[in-house]
């Protein structure tokens, strides 16, 4: 199954290797370093998973949840926190983001998670079109 | 803190001013209303005392006035020759003596002192001559005369009143002598008391009364030297070195004084009483003041220490939150800060592990080491890991949820956990469970981390073969759950007592504990709206006290 992966963090280095990761195991990701970046790109296409990081400079990631949620509605968010922040992933799934990882991640729980908010956007595009 | 010996200090001051305060005014007061009292009291013995001898001076005035009246009326009545005619002046006698049995006899003597009739029992001096005789020109300058009271030619004290008539170119005088046993009579009487007295002197002080205490008729009184004075005096005097009040007045119709002594001591007897009681007053006003004044400030005293040191123990909680509030805040930043670094480590330790599939790498002689080395640093990572999200856990704000939690039940079951442990160690677990506690609402979970870090620190603590005591009890005022958890263990030192709930703070190896337990364990409890202390003595064990509000609001 192929899924649609936008990876937003301002840590360069993450970036690059999490996407490395991700593409060996046939996963395209496409990144961006920045919340406005982000918002750009979801613009242009559609993705099936953001991977989305809480706390970043400028936009932080909430303020960017709100509006993909309000852009993509179909659009499944996973938050990725640092922080303190169970809290800010509680409020990040408030808004409607479909779960929290928390930092440092295990990768492989993370592509757990990806696989699942795909299969769960899936259901709710064939349930849309449907209906 | 003030020191101890500061309050004993405050104590002694507090009780000296008070005692001050209250004693002064009694003691004045005490001492005033006694001498208003002994002013008054002595002034009415005094006036007393002035009262009966102006009375006294009155009768015996009175008393000679009546004689020498009689003596004149007698002597102005009647011619000379009337007296000379046999029998006439015993006639005369025999009725003034019906009257007044004091008179002893009555003679008549004629200018020249020439004693011409006698009427008496002393018939030897019927033909005496008194032309030198003081008396006898006191009469002839005077027309009358009062003698003291002398012995003379009779041998018995007696006292002359002697009468002079003109008749023409011839004087011829009536002299009467009264037996001076008259003026005991007068003078003393029921009034004074068991040592009073009462007498007369002479200019002289020769006593011309009988006294009832000390030298006799005609003997001496010295009682200084008065002059003649108007009315009544009234003087201290020491007669035999003991003072005695003297009321003083002299005769009208003969300078002697009338002496009326009283003791002061009988008298004043009521006085004695009534300081007695002023004393006993004083003295009971004295226990009363000074007990209450002991009682009030050890209550004080006892009341001021205790909100010292209940402010002493607010200050150390406050100071204790803050510290861990602003630790939380710490704690968050640095673990958020290491969390980014570490998770790119870990990436690239994944990415890393990844690549290891590749055919050309596992080729490679090192293929083993890179693995281990891996390995190795995906094992730290998550060692790292571990404490920064143990470090966000504890600074994390999220609420806790409120469930009724029975705490019982939730020790029970944190006791299960470490049974295994315990048992492998020798270690004795007992509980002490109040049956009826009642339910708490809090967090289960949230105490059941606090409890279980408790206990397995009590069991690091002891090591091997030991006890732990688990007890429950519900407390009033305020409503709230105590926890106590006391175990066998070294105790801990003094110094490290107040270190105990602060991060990183640790007794245990390196790599063995973090040093969070207790930091995570008091901010939980804190936020349950509770307090977890800790008493420790060293070599004696520690004790955890925990309470948790039953309601919280």
């Amino acid at each position: 199954m192929d899924i649609n992966i936008l990876l937003v963090d301002d840590e360069a280095d993450f970036v690059e290797t999490m996407t490395k990761r991700f593409r060996i195991r046939k996963l395209p990701v496409t990144s961006a370093g920045s919340g406005a970046e982000a918002l750009k790109l979801l613009d242009q296409q559609d993705f099936d998973v953001v991977i989305l990081d809480v706390r970043m400079p400028g936009m932080d990631g909430l303020e960017v949840l709100r509006q993909i949620r309000a852009k993509r509605p179909l659009t499944e968010v996973i938050m990725l926190t640092g922080h303190a922040s169970l809290d800010a992933g509680m409020q990040g799934m408030n808004l409607g983001a479909y779960d929290y990882v928390l930092k440092p991640a295990d990768f492989d729980e993370l592509l757990d998670k990806v696989r699942r908010a795909a299969e769960r956007k899936a259901l709710n595009v064939s349930a849309q079109s449907r209906g | 803190m003030i020191e101890g010996s500061g309050y004993t200090k405050l104590r002694v001051k507090m009780i000296l001013t008070t005692l001050g305060f209250s004693l002064i005014p009694l003691l004045i007061l005490g001492y005033t209303i006694y001498r208003q009292f002994e002013a008054a009291h002595t002034s009415k013995v005094i006036q007393h005392l002035s009262h009966l001898t102006e009375n006294k001076r009155r009768t015996i005035d009175l008393f000679l006035n009546e004689r020498l009246s009689q003596l004149m009326a007698i002597a102005y009545t009647h011619k000379l020759e009337y007296f000379l005619e046999g029998g006439t002046l015993e006639r005369v006698f025999t009725l003034m003596q019906a009257r007044s049995k004091y008179y002893i006899d009555l003679g008549i003597i004629d200018q020249n002192g020439n004693h011409v009739v006698y009427t008496g029992p002393y018939q030897a001096i019927r033909t005496a001559n008194y032309k030198d005789e003081e008396w006898f020109h006191q009469v002839q300058a005077k027309g009358f005369y009062i003698s003291d009271v002398f012995l003379g030619r009779r041998n018995y004290p007696h006292f002359i009143i002697a009468v002079g008539r003109r008749d023409g170119d011839k004087t011829w005088i009536l002299r009467a002598t009264i037996d001076s046993d008259i003026f005991d009579s007068l003078v003393q009487s029921d009034q004074l008391g068991v040592n009073g007295d009462a007498f007369l002197l002479n200019a002289d002080n020769v006593l011309q009364s009988k006294p009832r205490f000390g030298p006799k008729l005609l003997g001496r009184m010295d009682l200084g030297s008065y002059a003649r004075f108007p009315g009544v005096r009234t003087e201290i005097i020491n007669v035999d070195g003991k003072p005695f009040i003297f009321g003083l007045a002299w005769l009208d119709n003969k300078n002697w004084m009338l002496a009326i002594r009283d003791d002061p001591t009988e008298e004043l007897l009521p006085l004695a009483h009534a300081r007695s009681l002023v004393w006993l007053i004083l003295a009971g006003g004295f226990l009363l003041i000074a007990g209450g004044t002991i009682v009030t400030s050890n209550t004080i005293i006892t009341q001021l220490v205790r909100a010292e040191k209940e402010k002493a123990s607010l200050n150390a909680s406050l100071t204790q939150s803050s510290k861990m509030a602003s630790l939380g805040k710490m704690a968050a930043g640095v673990a958020h800060e290491i969390n980014n670094p570490l998770a790119i480590i870990k990436e690239k330790a994944g990415w890393m592990r990844d690549l290891l599939g590749e055919e050309d790498i596992k080729a490679s002689p090192n293929f083993k080491e890179f693995e281990d080395a891996i390995a190795k640093i995906e094992y730290h990572v998550t060692r790292a890991k571990d404490v920064t999200h143990r470090l966000l856990g504890f600074a994390r704000r999220m609420d806790p949820i409120h469930e009724d939690v029975n705490i019982n039940e939730v020790i029970s079951q944190t006791i299960t956990f470490l049974q295994n442990e315990a048992r492998y160690r020798a270690i004795e677990i007992h509980t002490g469970f109040q049956k009826d506690l009642p339910f708490v609402a809090s967090d289960s979970a949230q105490l059941q981390q606090v409890f279980l870090n408790i206990i397995d620190n009590a069991i690091d603590a002891i090591g091997k073969d030991g006890h732990i005591h688990i007890r429950t009890m519900a407390v009033h005022d305020p409503n709230e759950v105590i926890i106590t958890i006391k175990d066998s263990g070294p105790g801990i030192p003094r110094e490290k007592l107040d270190k105990i709930f602060d991060p990183f703070f640790t007794t245990k190896k390196v790599g063995e504990g973090t040093g969070l337990g207790l930091t995570i364990s008091f901010s939980i409890v804190q936020k349950l709206g509770g307090q977890i202390k800790v008493e420790s003595e060293e070599g004696q064990g520690a004790t955890f006290i925990i309470s948790l509000p039953l309601n919280k609001d």
